[in-house]
């Protein structure tokens, strides 16, 4: 570590971190501050009191916290169990096919939230592509899945899957395959060799894959809205609708704060046990 | 132990169940693009294009068009040249605060886009600001830049600084060391962050919500109407939006694959 490479890692971090602290980190103190003061103000000139805090508590918001977290919970499990087998093959089965499935995921990325989970509305609906084909061919019928706690589940699972998918591929390329390989000589069950080596050596990306998956679904808001037709409230909808409708900044910010808080405090901890070094491929 | 041959070819068919998974909705939404009818169910009786060319010849569409372009294109350029110097603080410098910067960074993508976006609403109403397409941009960069920093991230750490070290030796400057030796180096990752980011920014939705004040993005419109009702111009729109989007990336690998044919052709005739 020489002293130019300080001077310019440190200039060279000056534009990012400015753009940052001036659109990140001072929002997020406006937020803060907004969250204390009085019940439907629009300026900071008032007496700071936590009267948004106590709304929370005696107005049930705290229930669409809970269905928040609980769903994005339920999603990332349900993610981890249904990525795994395919992050095993990008990782140490697949050739080609490997970077055909990656190119087919992140393509499926940039294509709008919405269009996408309006897709699956199309897919899914009453005269929709799967019942209104199965009804015309066959005559049977069935109730749509639509509009209920599962169909959001399955949106979060579908939207995040791949923030799931590629950290969990780059923990498990991570797993040498002499040390799997020399577990089975050993006379290794495939059950021990996942839960004693594969699954302690890839917990990087399980760490990574898991904690992306669950923070971004609990501060989603699409799924339950056009896909769960507001069957519960996503917390992330009691925000928006305390800032739109309810005209309720110091609310809404309040909100916003413990959600953040929750987000924060997981992230903080797992981005804090694992080395980005390794997991982006450093080579020194 | 090598993978047994059925257990791989359980894992291919996996693999292409899990891409129909993903495409299937817009499946749906490309039939819908292409039914005559104003209340759409399936199966689709009468096909047409109508819906293609109300959308071709509508100004609102063309305006939305233009609205979501031209904040995609300024987010580009400005977070690529955000991630090139990122890129080489996150990764290559050894600086005292490179680890705290790489986890400074990473917050942003954590952070849910839609509390994002209303922070940044308050943000720029306790600074007189009225929002915009440009408030929209400065919303976009926060959540892009550092996607696209990460991008190039990747590429710094796979080259090799005695490079730069030599061309120091010989009496290179910083600056033409850079202009000379990094960005070259770096310039397929640049492209790519590029790729990503006029991307993920033309098909953003939660962080525009709440930063385009009167004016209104692509996504944001198709939002609308399919939370207030169904507008036969909904899925035309979407499969146009994703049509455009795939057309890029697939000229971006095509372009890749030649100059790197083109290259090794050379290296061979040599």
């Amino acid at each position: 570590m020489n002293r130019l490479d300080r001077k310019l890692g440190l200039l060279s971090a000056l534009p990012l971190t400015a753009v940052l602290a001036l659109s990140f980190v001072a929002p997020m103190l406006v937020v803060a501050i907004f969250s204390v003061m009085p019940q439907k103000v629009f300026s900071f000139a008032n007496m700071p009191d936590f009267s948004s805090y106590r709304v929370f508590l005696e107005q049930g918001y705290y229930k669409s916290l809970m269905w928040s977290v609980g769903m994005a919970f339920a999603a990332t499990l349900i993610l981890l169990v249904l990525c795994w087998p395919l992050a095993y093959g990008m990782a140490k089965v697949f050739g080609r096919f490997t970077l055909v499935l990656t190119i087919a995921v992140v393509a499926s990325l940039f294509v709008s939230e919405n269009i996408r989970l309006f897709g699956w509305v199309l897919t899914l609906m009453k005269g929709g592509l799967i019942e209104g084909h199965l009804r015309a061919f066959t005559g049977i019928s069935f109730d749509t899945p639509l509009y209920g706690v599962p169909i959001i589940v399955f949106g979060l699972v579908y939207v995040y899957l791949p923030f799931m998918l590629f950290p969990l591929a780059q923990g498990i390329a991570m797993v040498p395959d002499d040390t799997r390989q020399a577990a089975y000589d050993l006379g290794a069950s495939r059950w021990q060799v996942l839960w004693q080596i594969e699954v302690p050596l890839a917990a990087p990306g399980i760490v990574v894959g898991s904690l992306l998956s669950f923070v971004l679904a609990c501060g989603a808001l699409a799924e339950s809205k056009i896909l769960g037709g507001q069957a519960v409230i996503a917390i992330a909808d009691d925000i928006e609708t305390a800032f739109t409708f309810g005209q309720n900044w110091p609310l809404g910010s309040a909100l916003s704060v413990i959600l953040i808080v929750i987000i924060g405090v997981l992230a903080l901890y797992g981005v804090g046990r694992v080395d980005l070094d390794a997991i982006m491929g450093r080579r020194r | 132990m090598p993978t047994s041959r059925s257990t791989r070819i359980v894992l291919y068919v996996y693999g292409i169940l899990v891409i129909a998974f993903l495409y299937l909705p817009l499946v749906s939404v490309s039939f819908a693009s292409v039914s005559k009818a104003r209340y759409l169910s399936f199966p689709i009786r009468r096909y047409s294009t109508k819906w293609y060319g109300e959308a071709l010849k509508s100004s609102t569409v063309s305006e939305l068009v233009s609205t979501s372009l031209t904040i995609a294109v300024l987010v580009t350029v400005i977070s690529v040249v955000i991630a090139f110097f990122g890129a080489l603080a996150f990764a290559r410098y050894d600086w005292r605060h490179r680890t705290l910067f790489q986890k400074f960074i990473l917050l942003p993508i954590f952070f849910p886009q839609t509390v994002l976006g209303l922070a940044l609403l308050m943000w720029f109403n306790s600074l007189g600001i009225i929002p915009s397409w440009k408030t929209a941009v400065v919303a976009h960069l926060v959540w892009i830049a550092p996607i696209a920093t990460l991008i190039v991230a990747i590429r710094a750490y796979s080259f090799d600084p005695a490079l730069e070290e030599a061309a120091r030796d010989m009496g290179a400057g910083t600056l033409s060391i850079l202009r000379e030796i990094t960005l070259p180096l770096l310039a397929p990752g640049l492209v790519s962050a590029g790729l990503f980011a006029f991307l993920l920014s033309w098909g953003n939705f939660p962080l525009s919500l709440f930063t385009t004040g009167a004016d209104s993005t692509l996504p944001e419109w198709l939002y609308a109407k399919m939370v207030s009702g169904y507008s036969p111009l909904v899925p035309t729109l979407g499969v146009m939006s994703v049509v455009g989007s795939f057309l890029l990336i697939f000229t971006a690998l095509a372009l890749a694959w030649l100059v790197r044919a083109n290259r090794e052709a050379r290296a061979a005739q040599q």
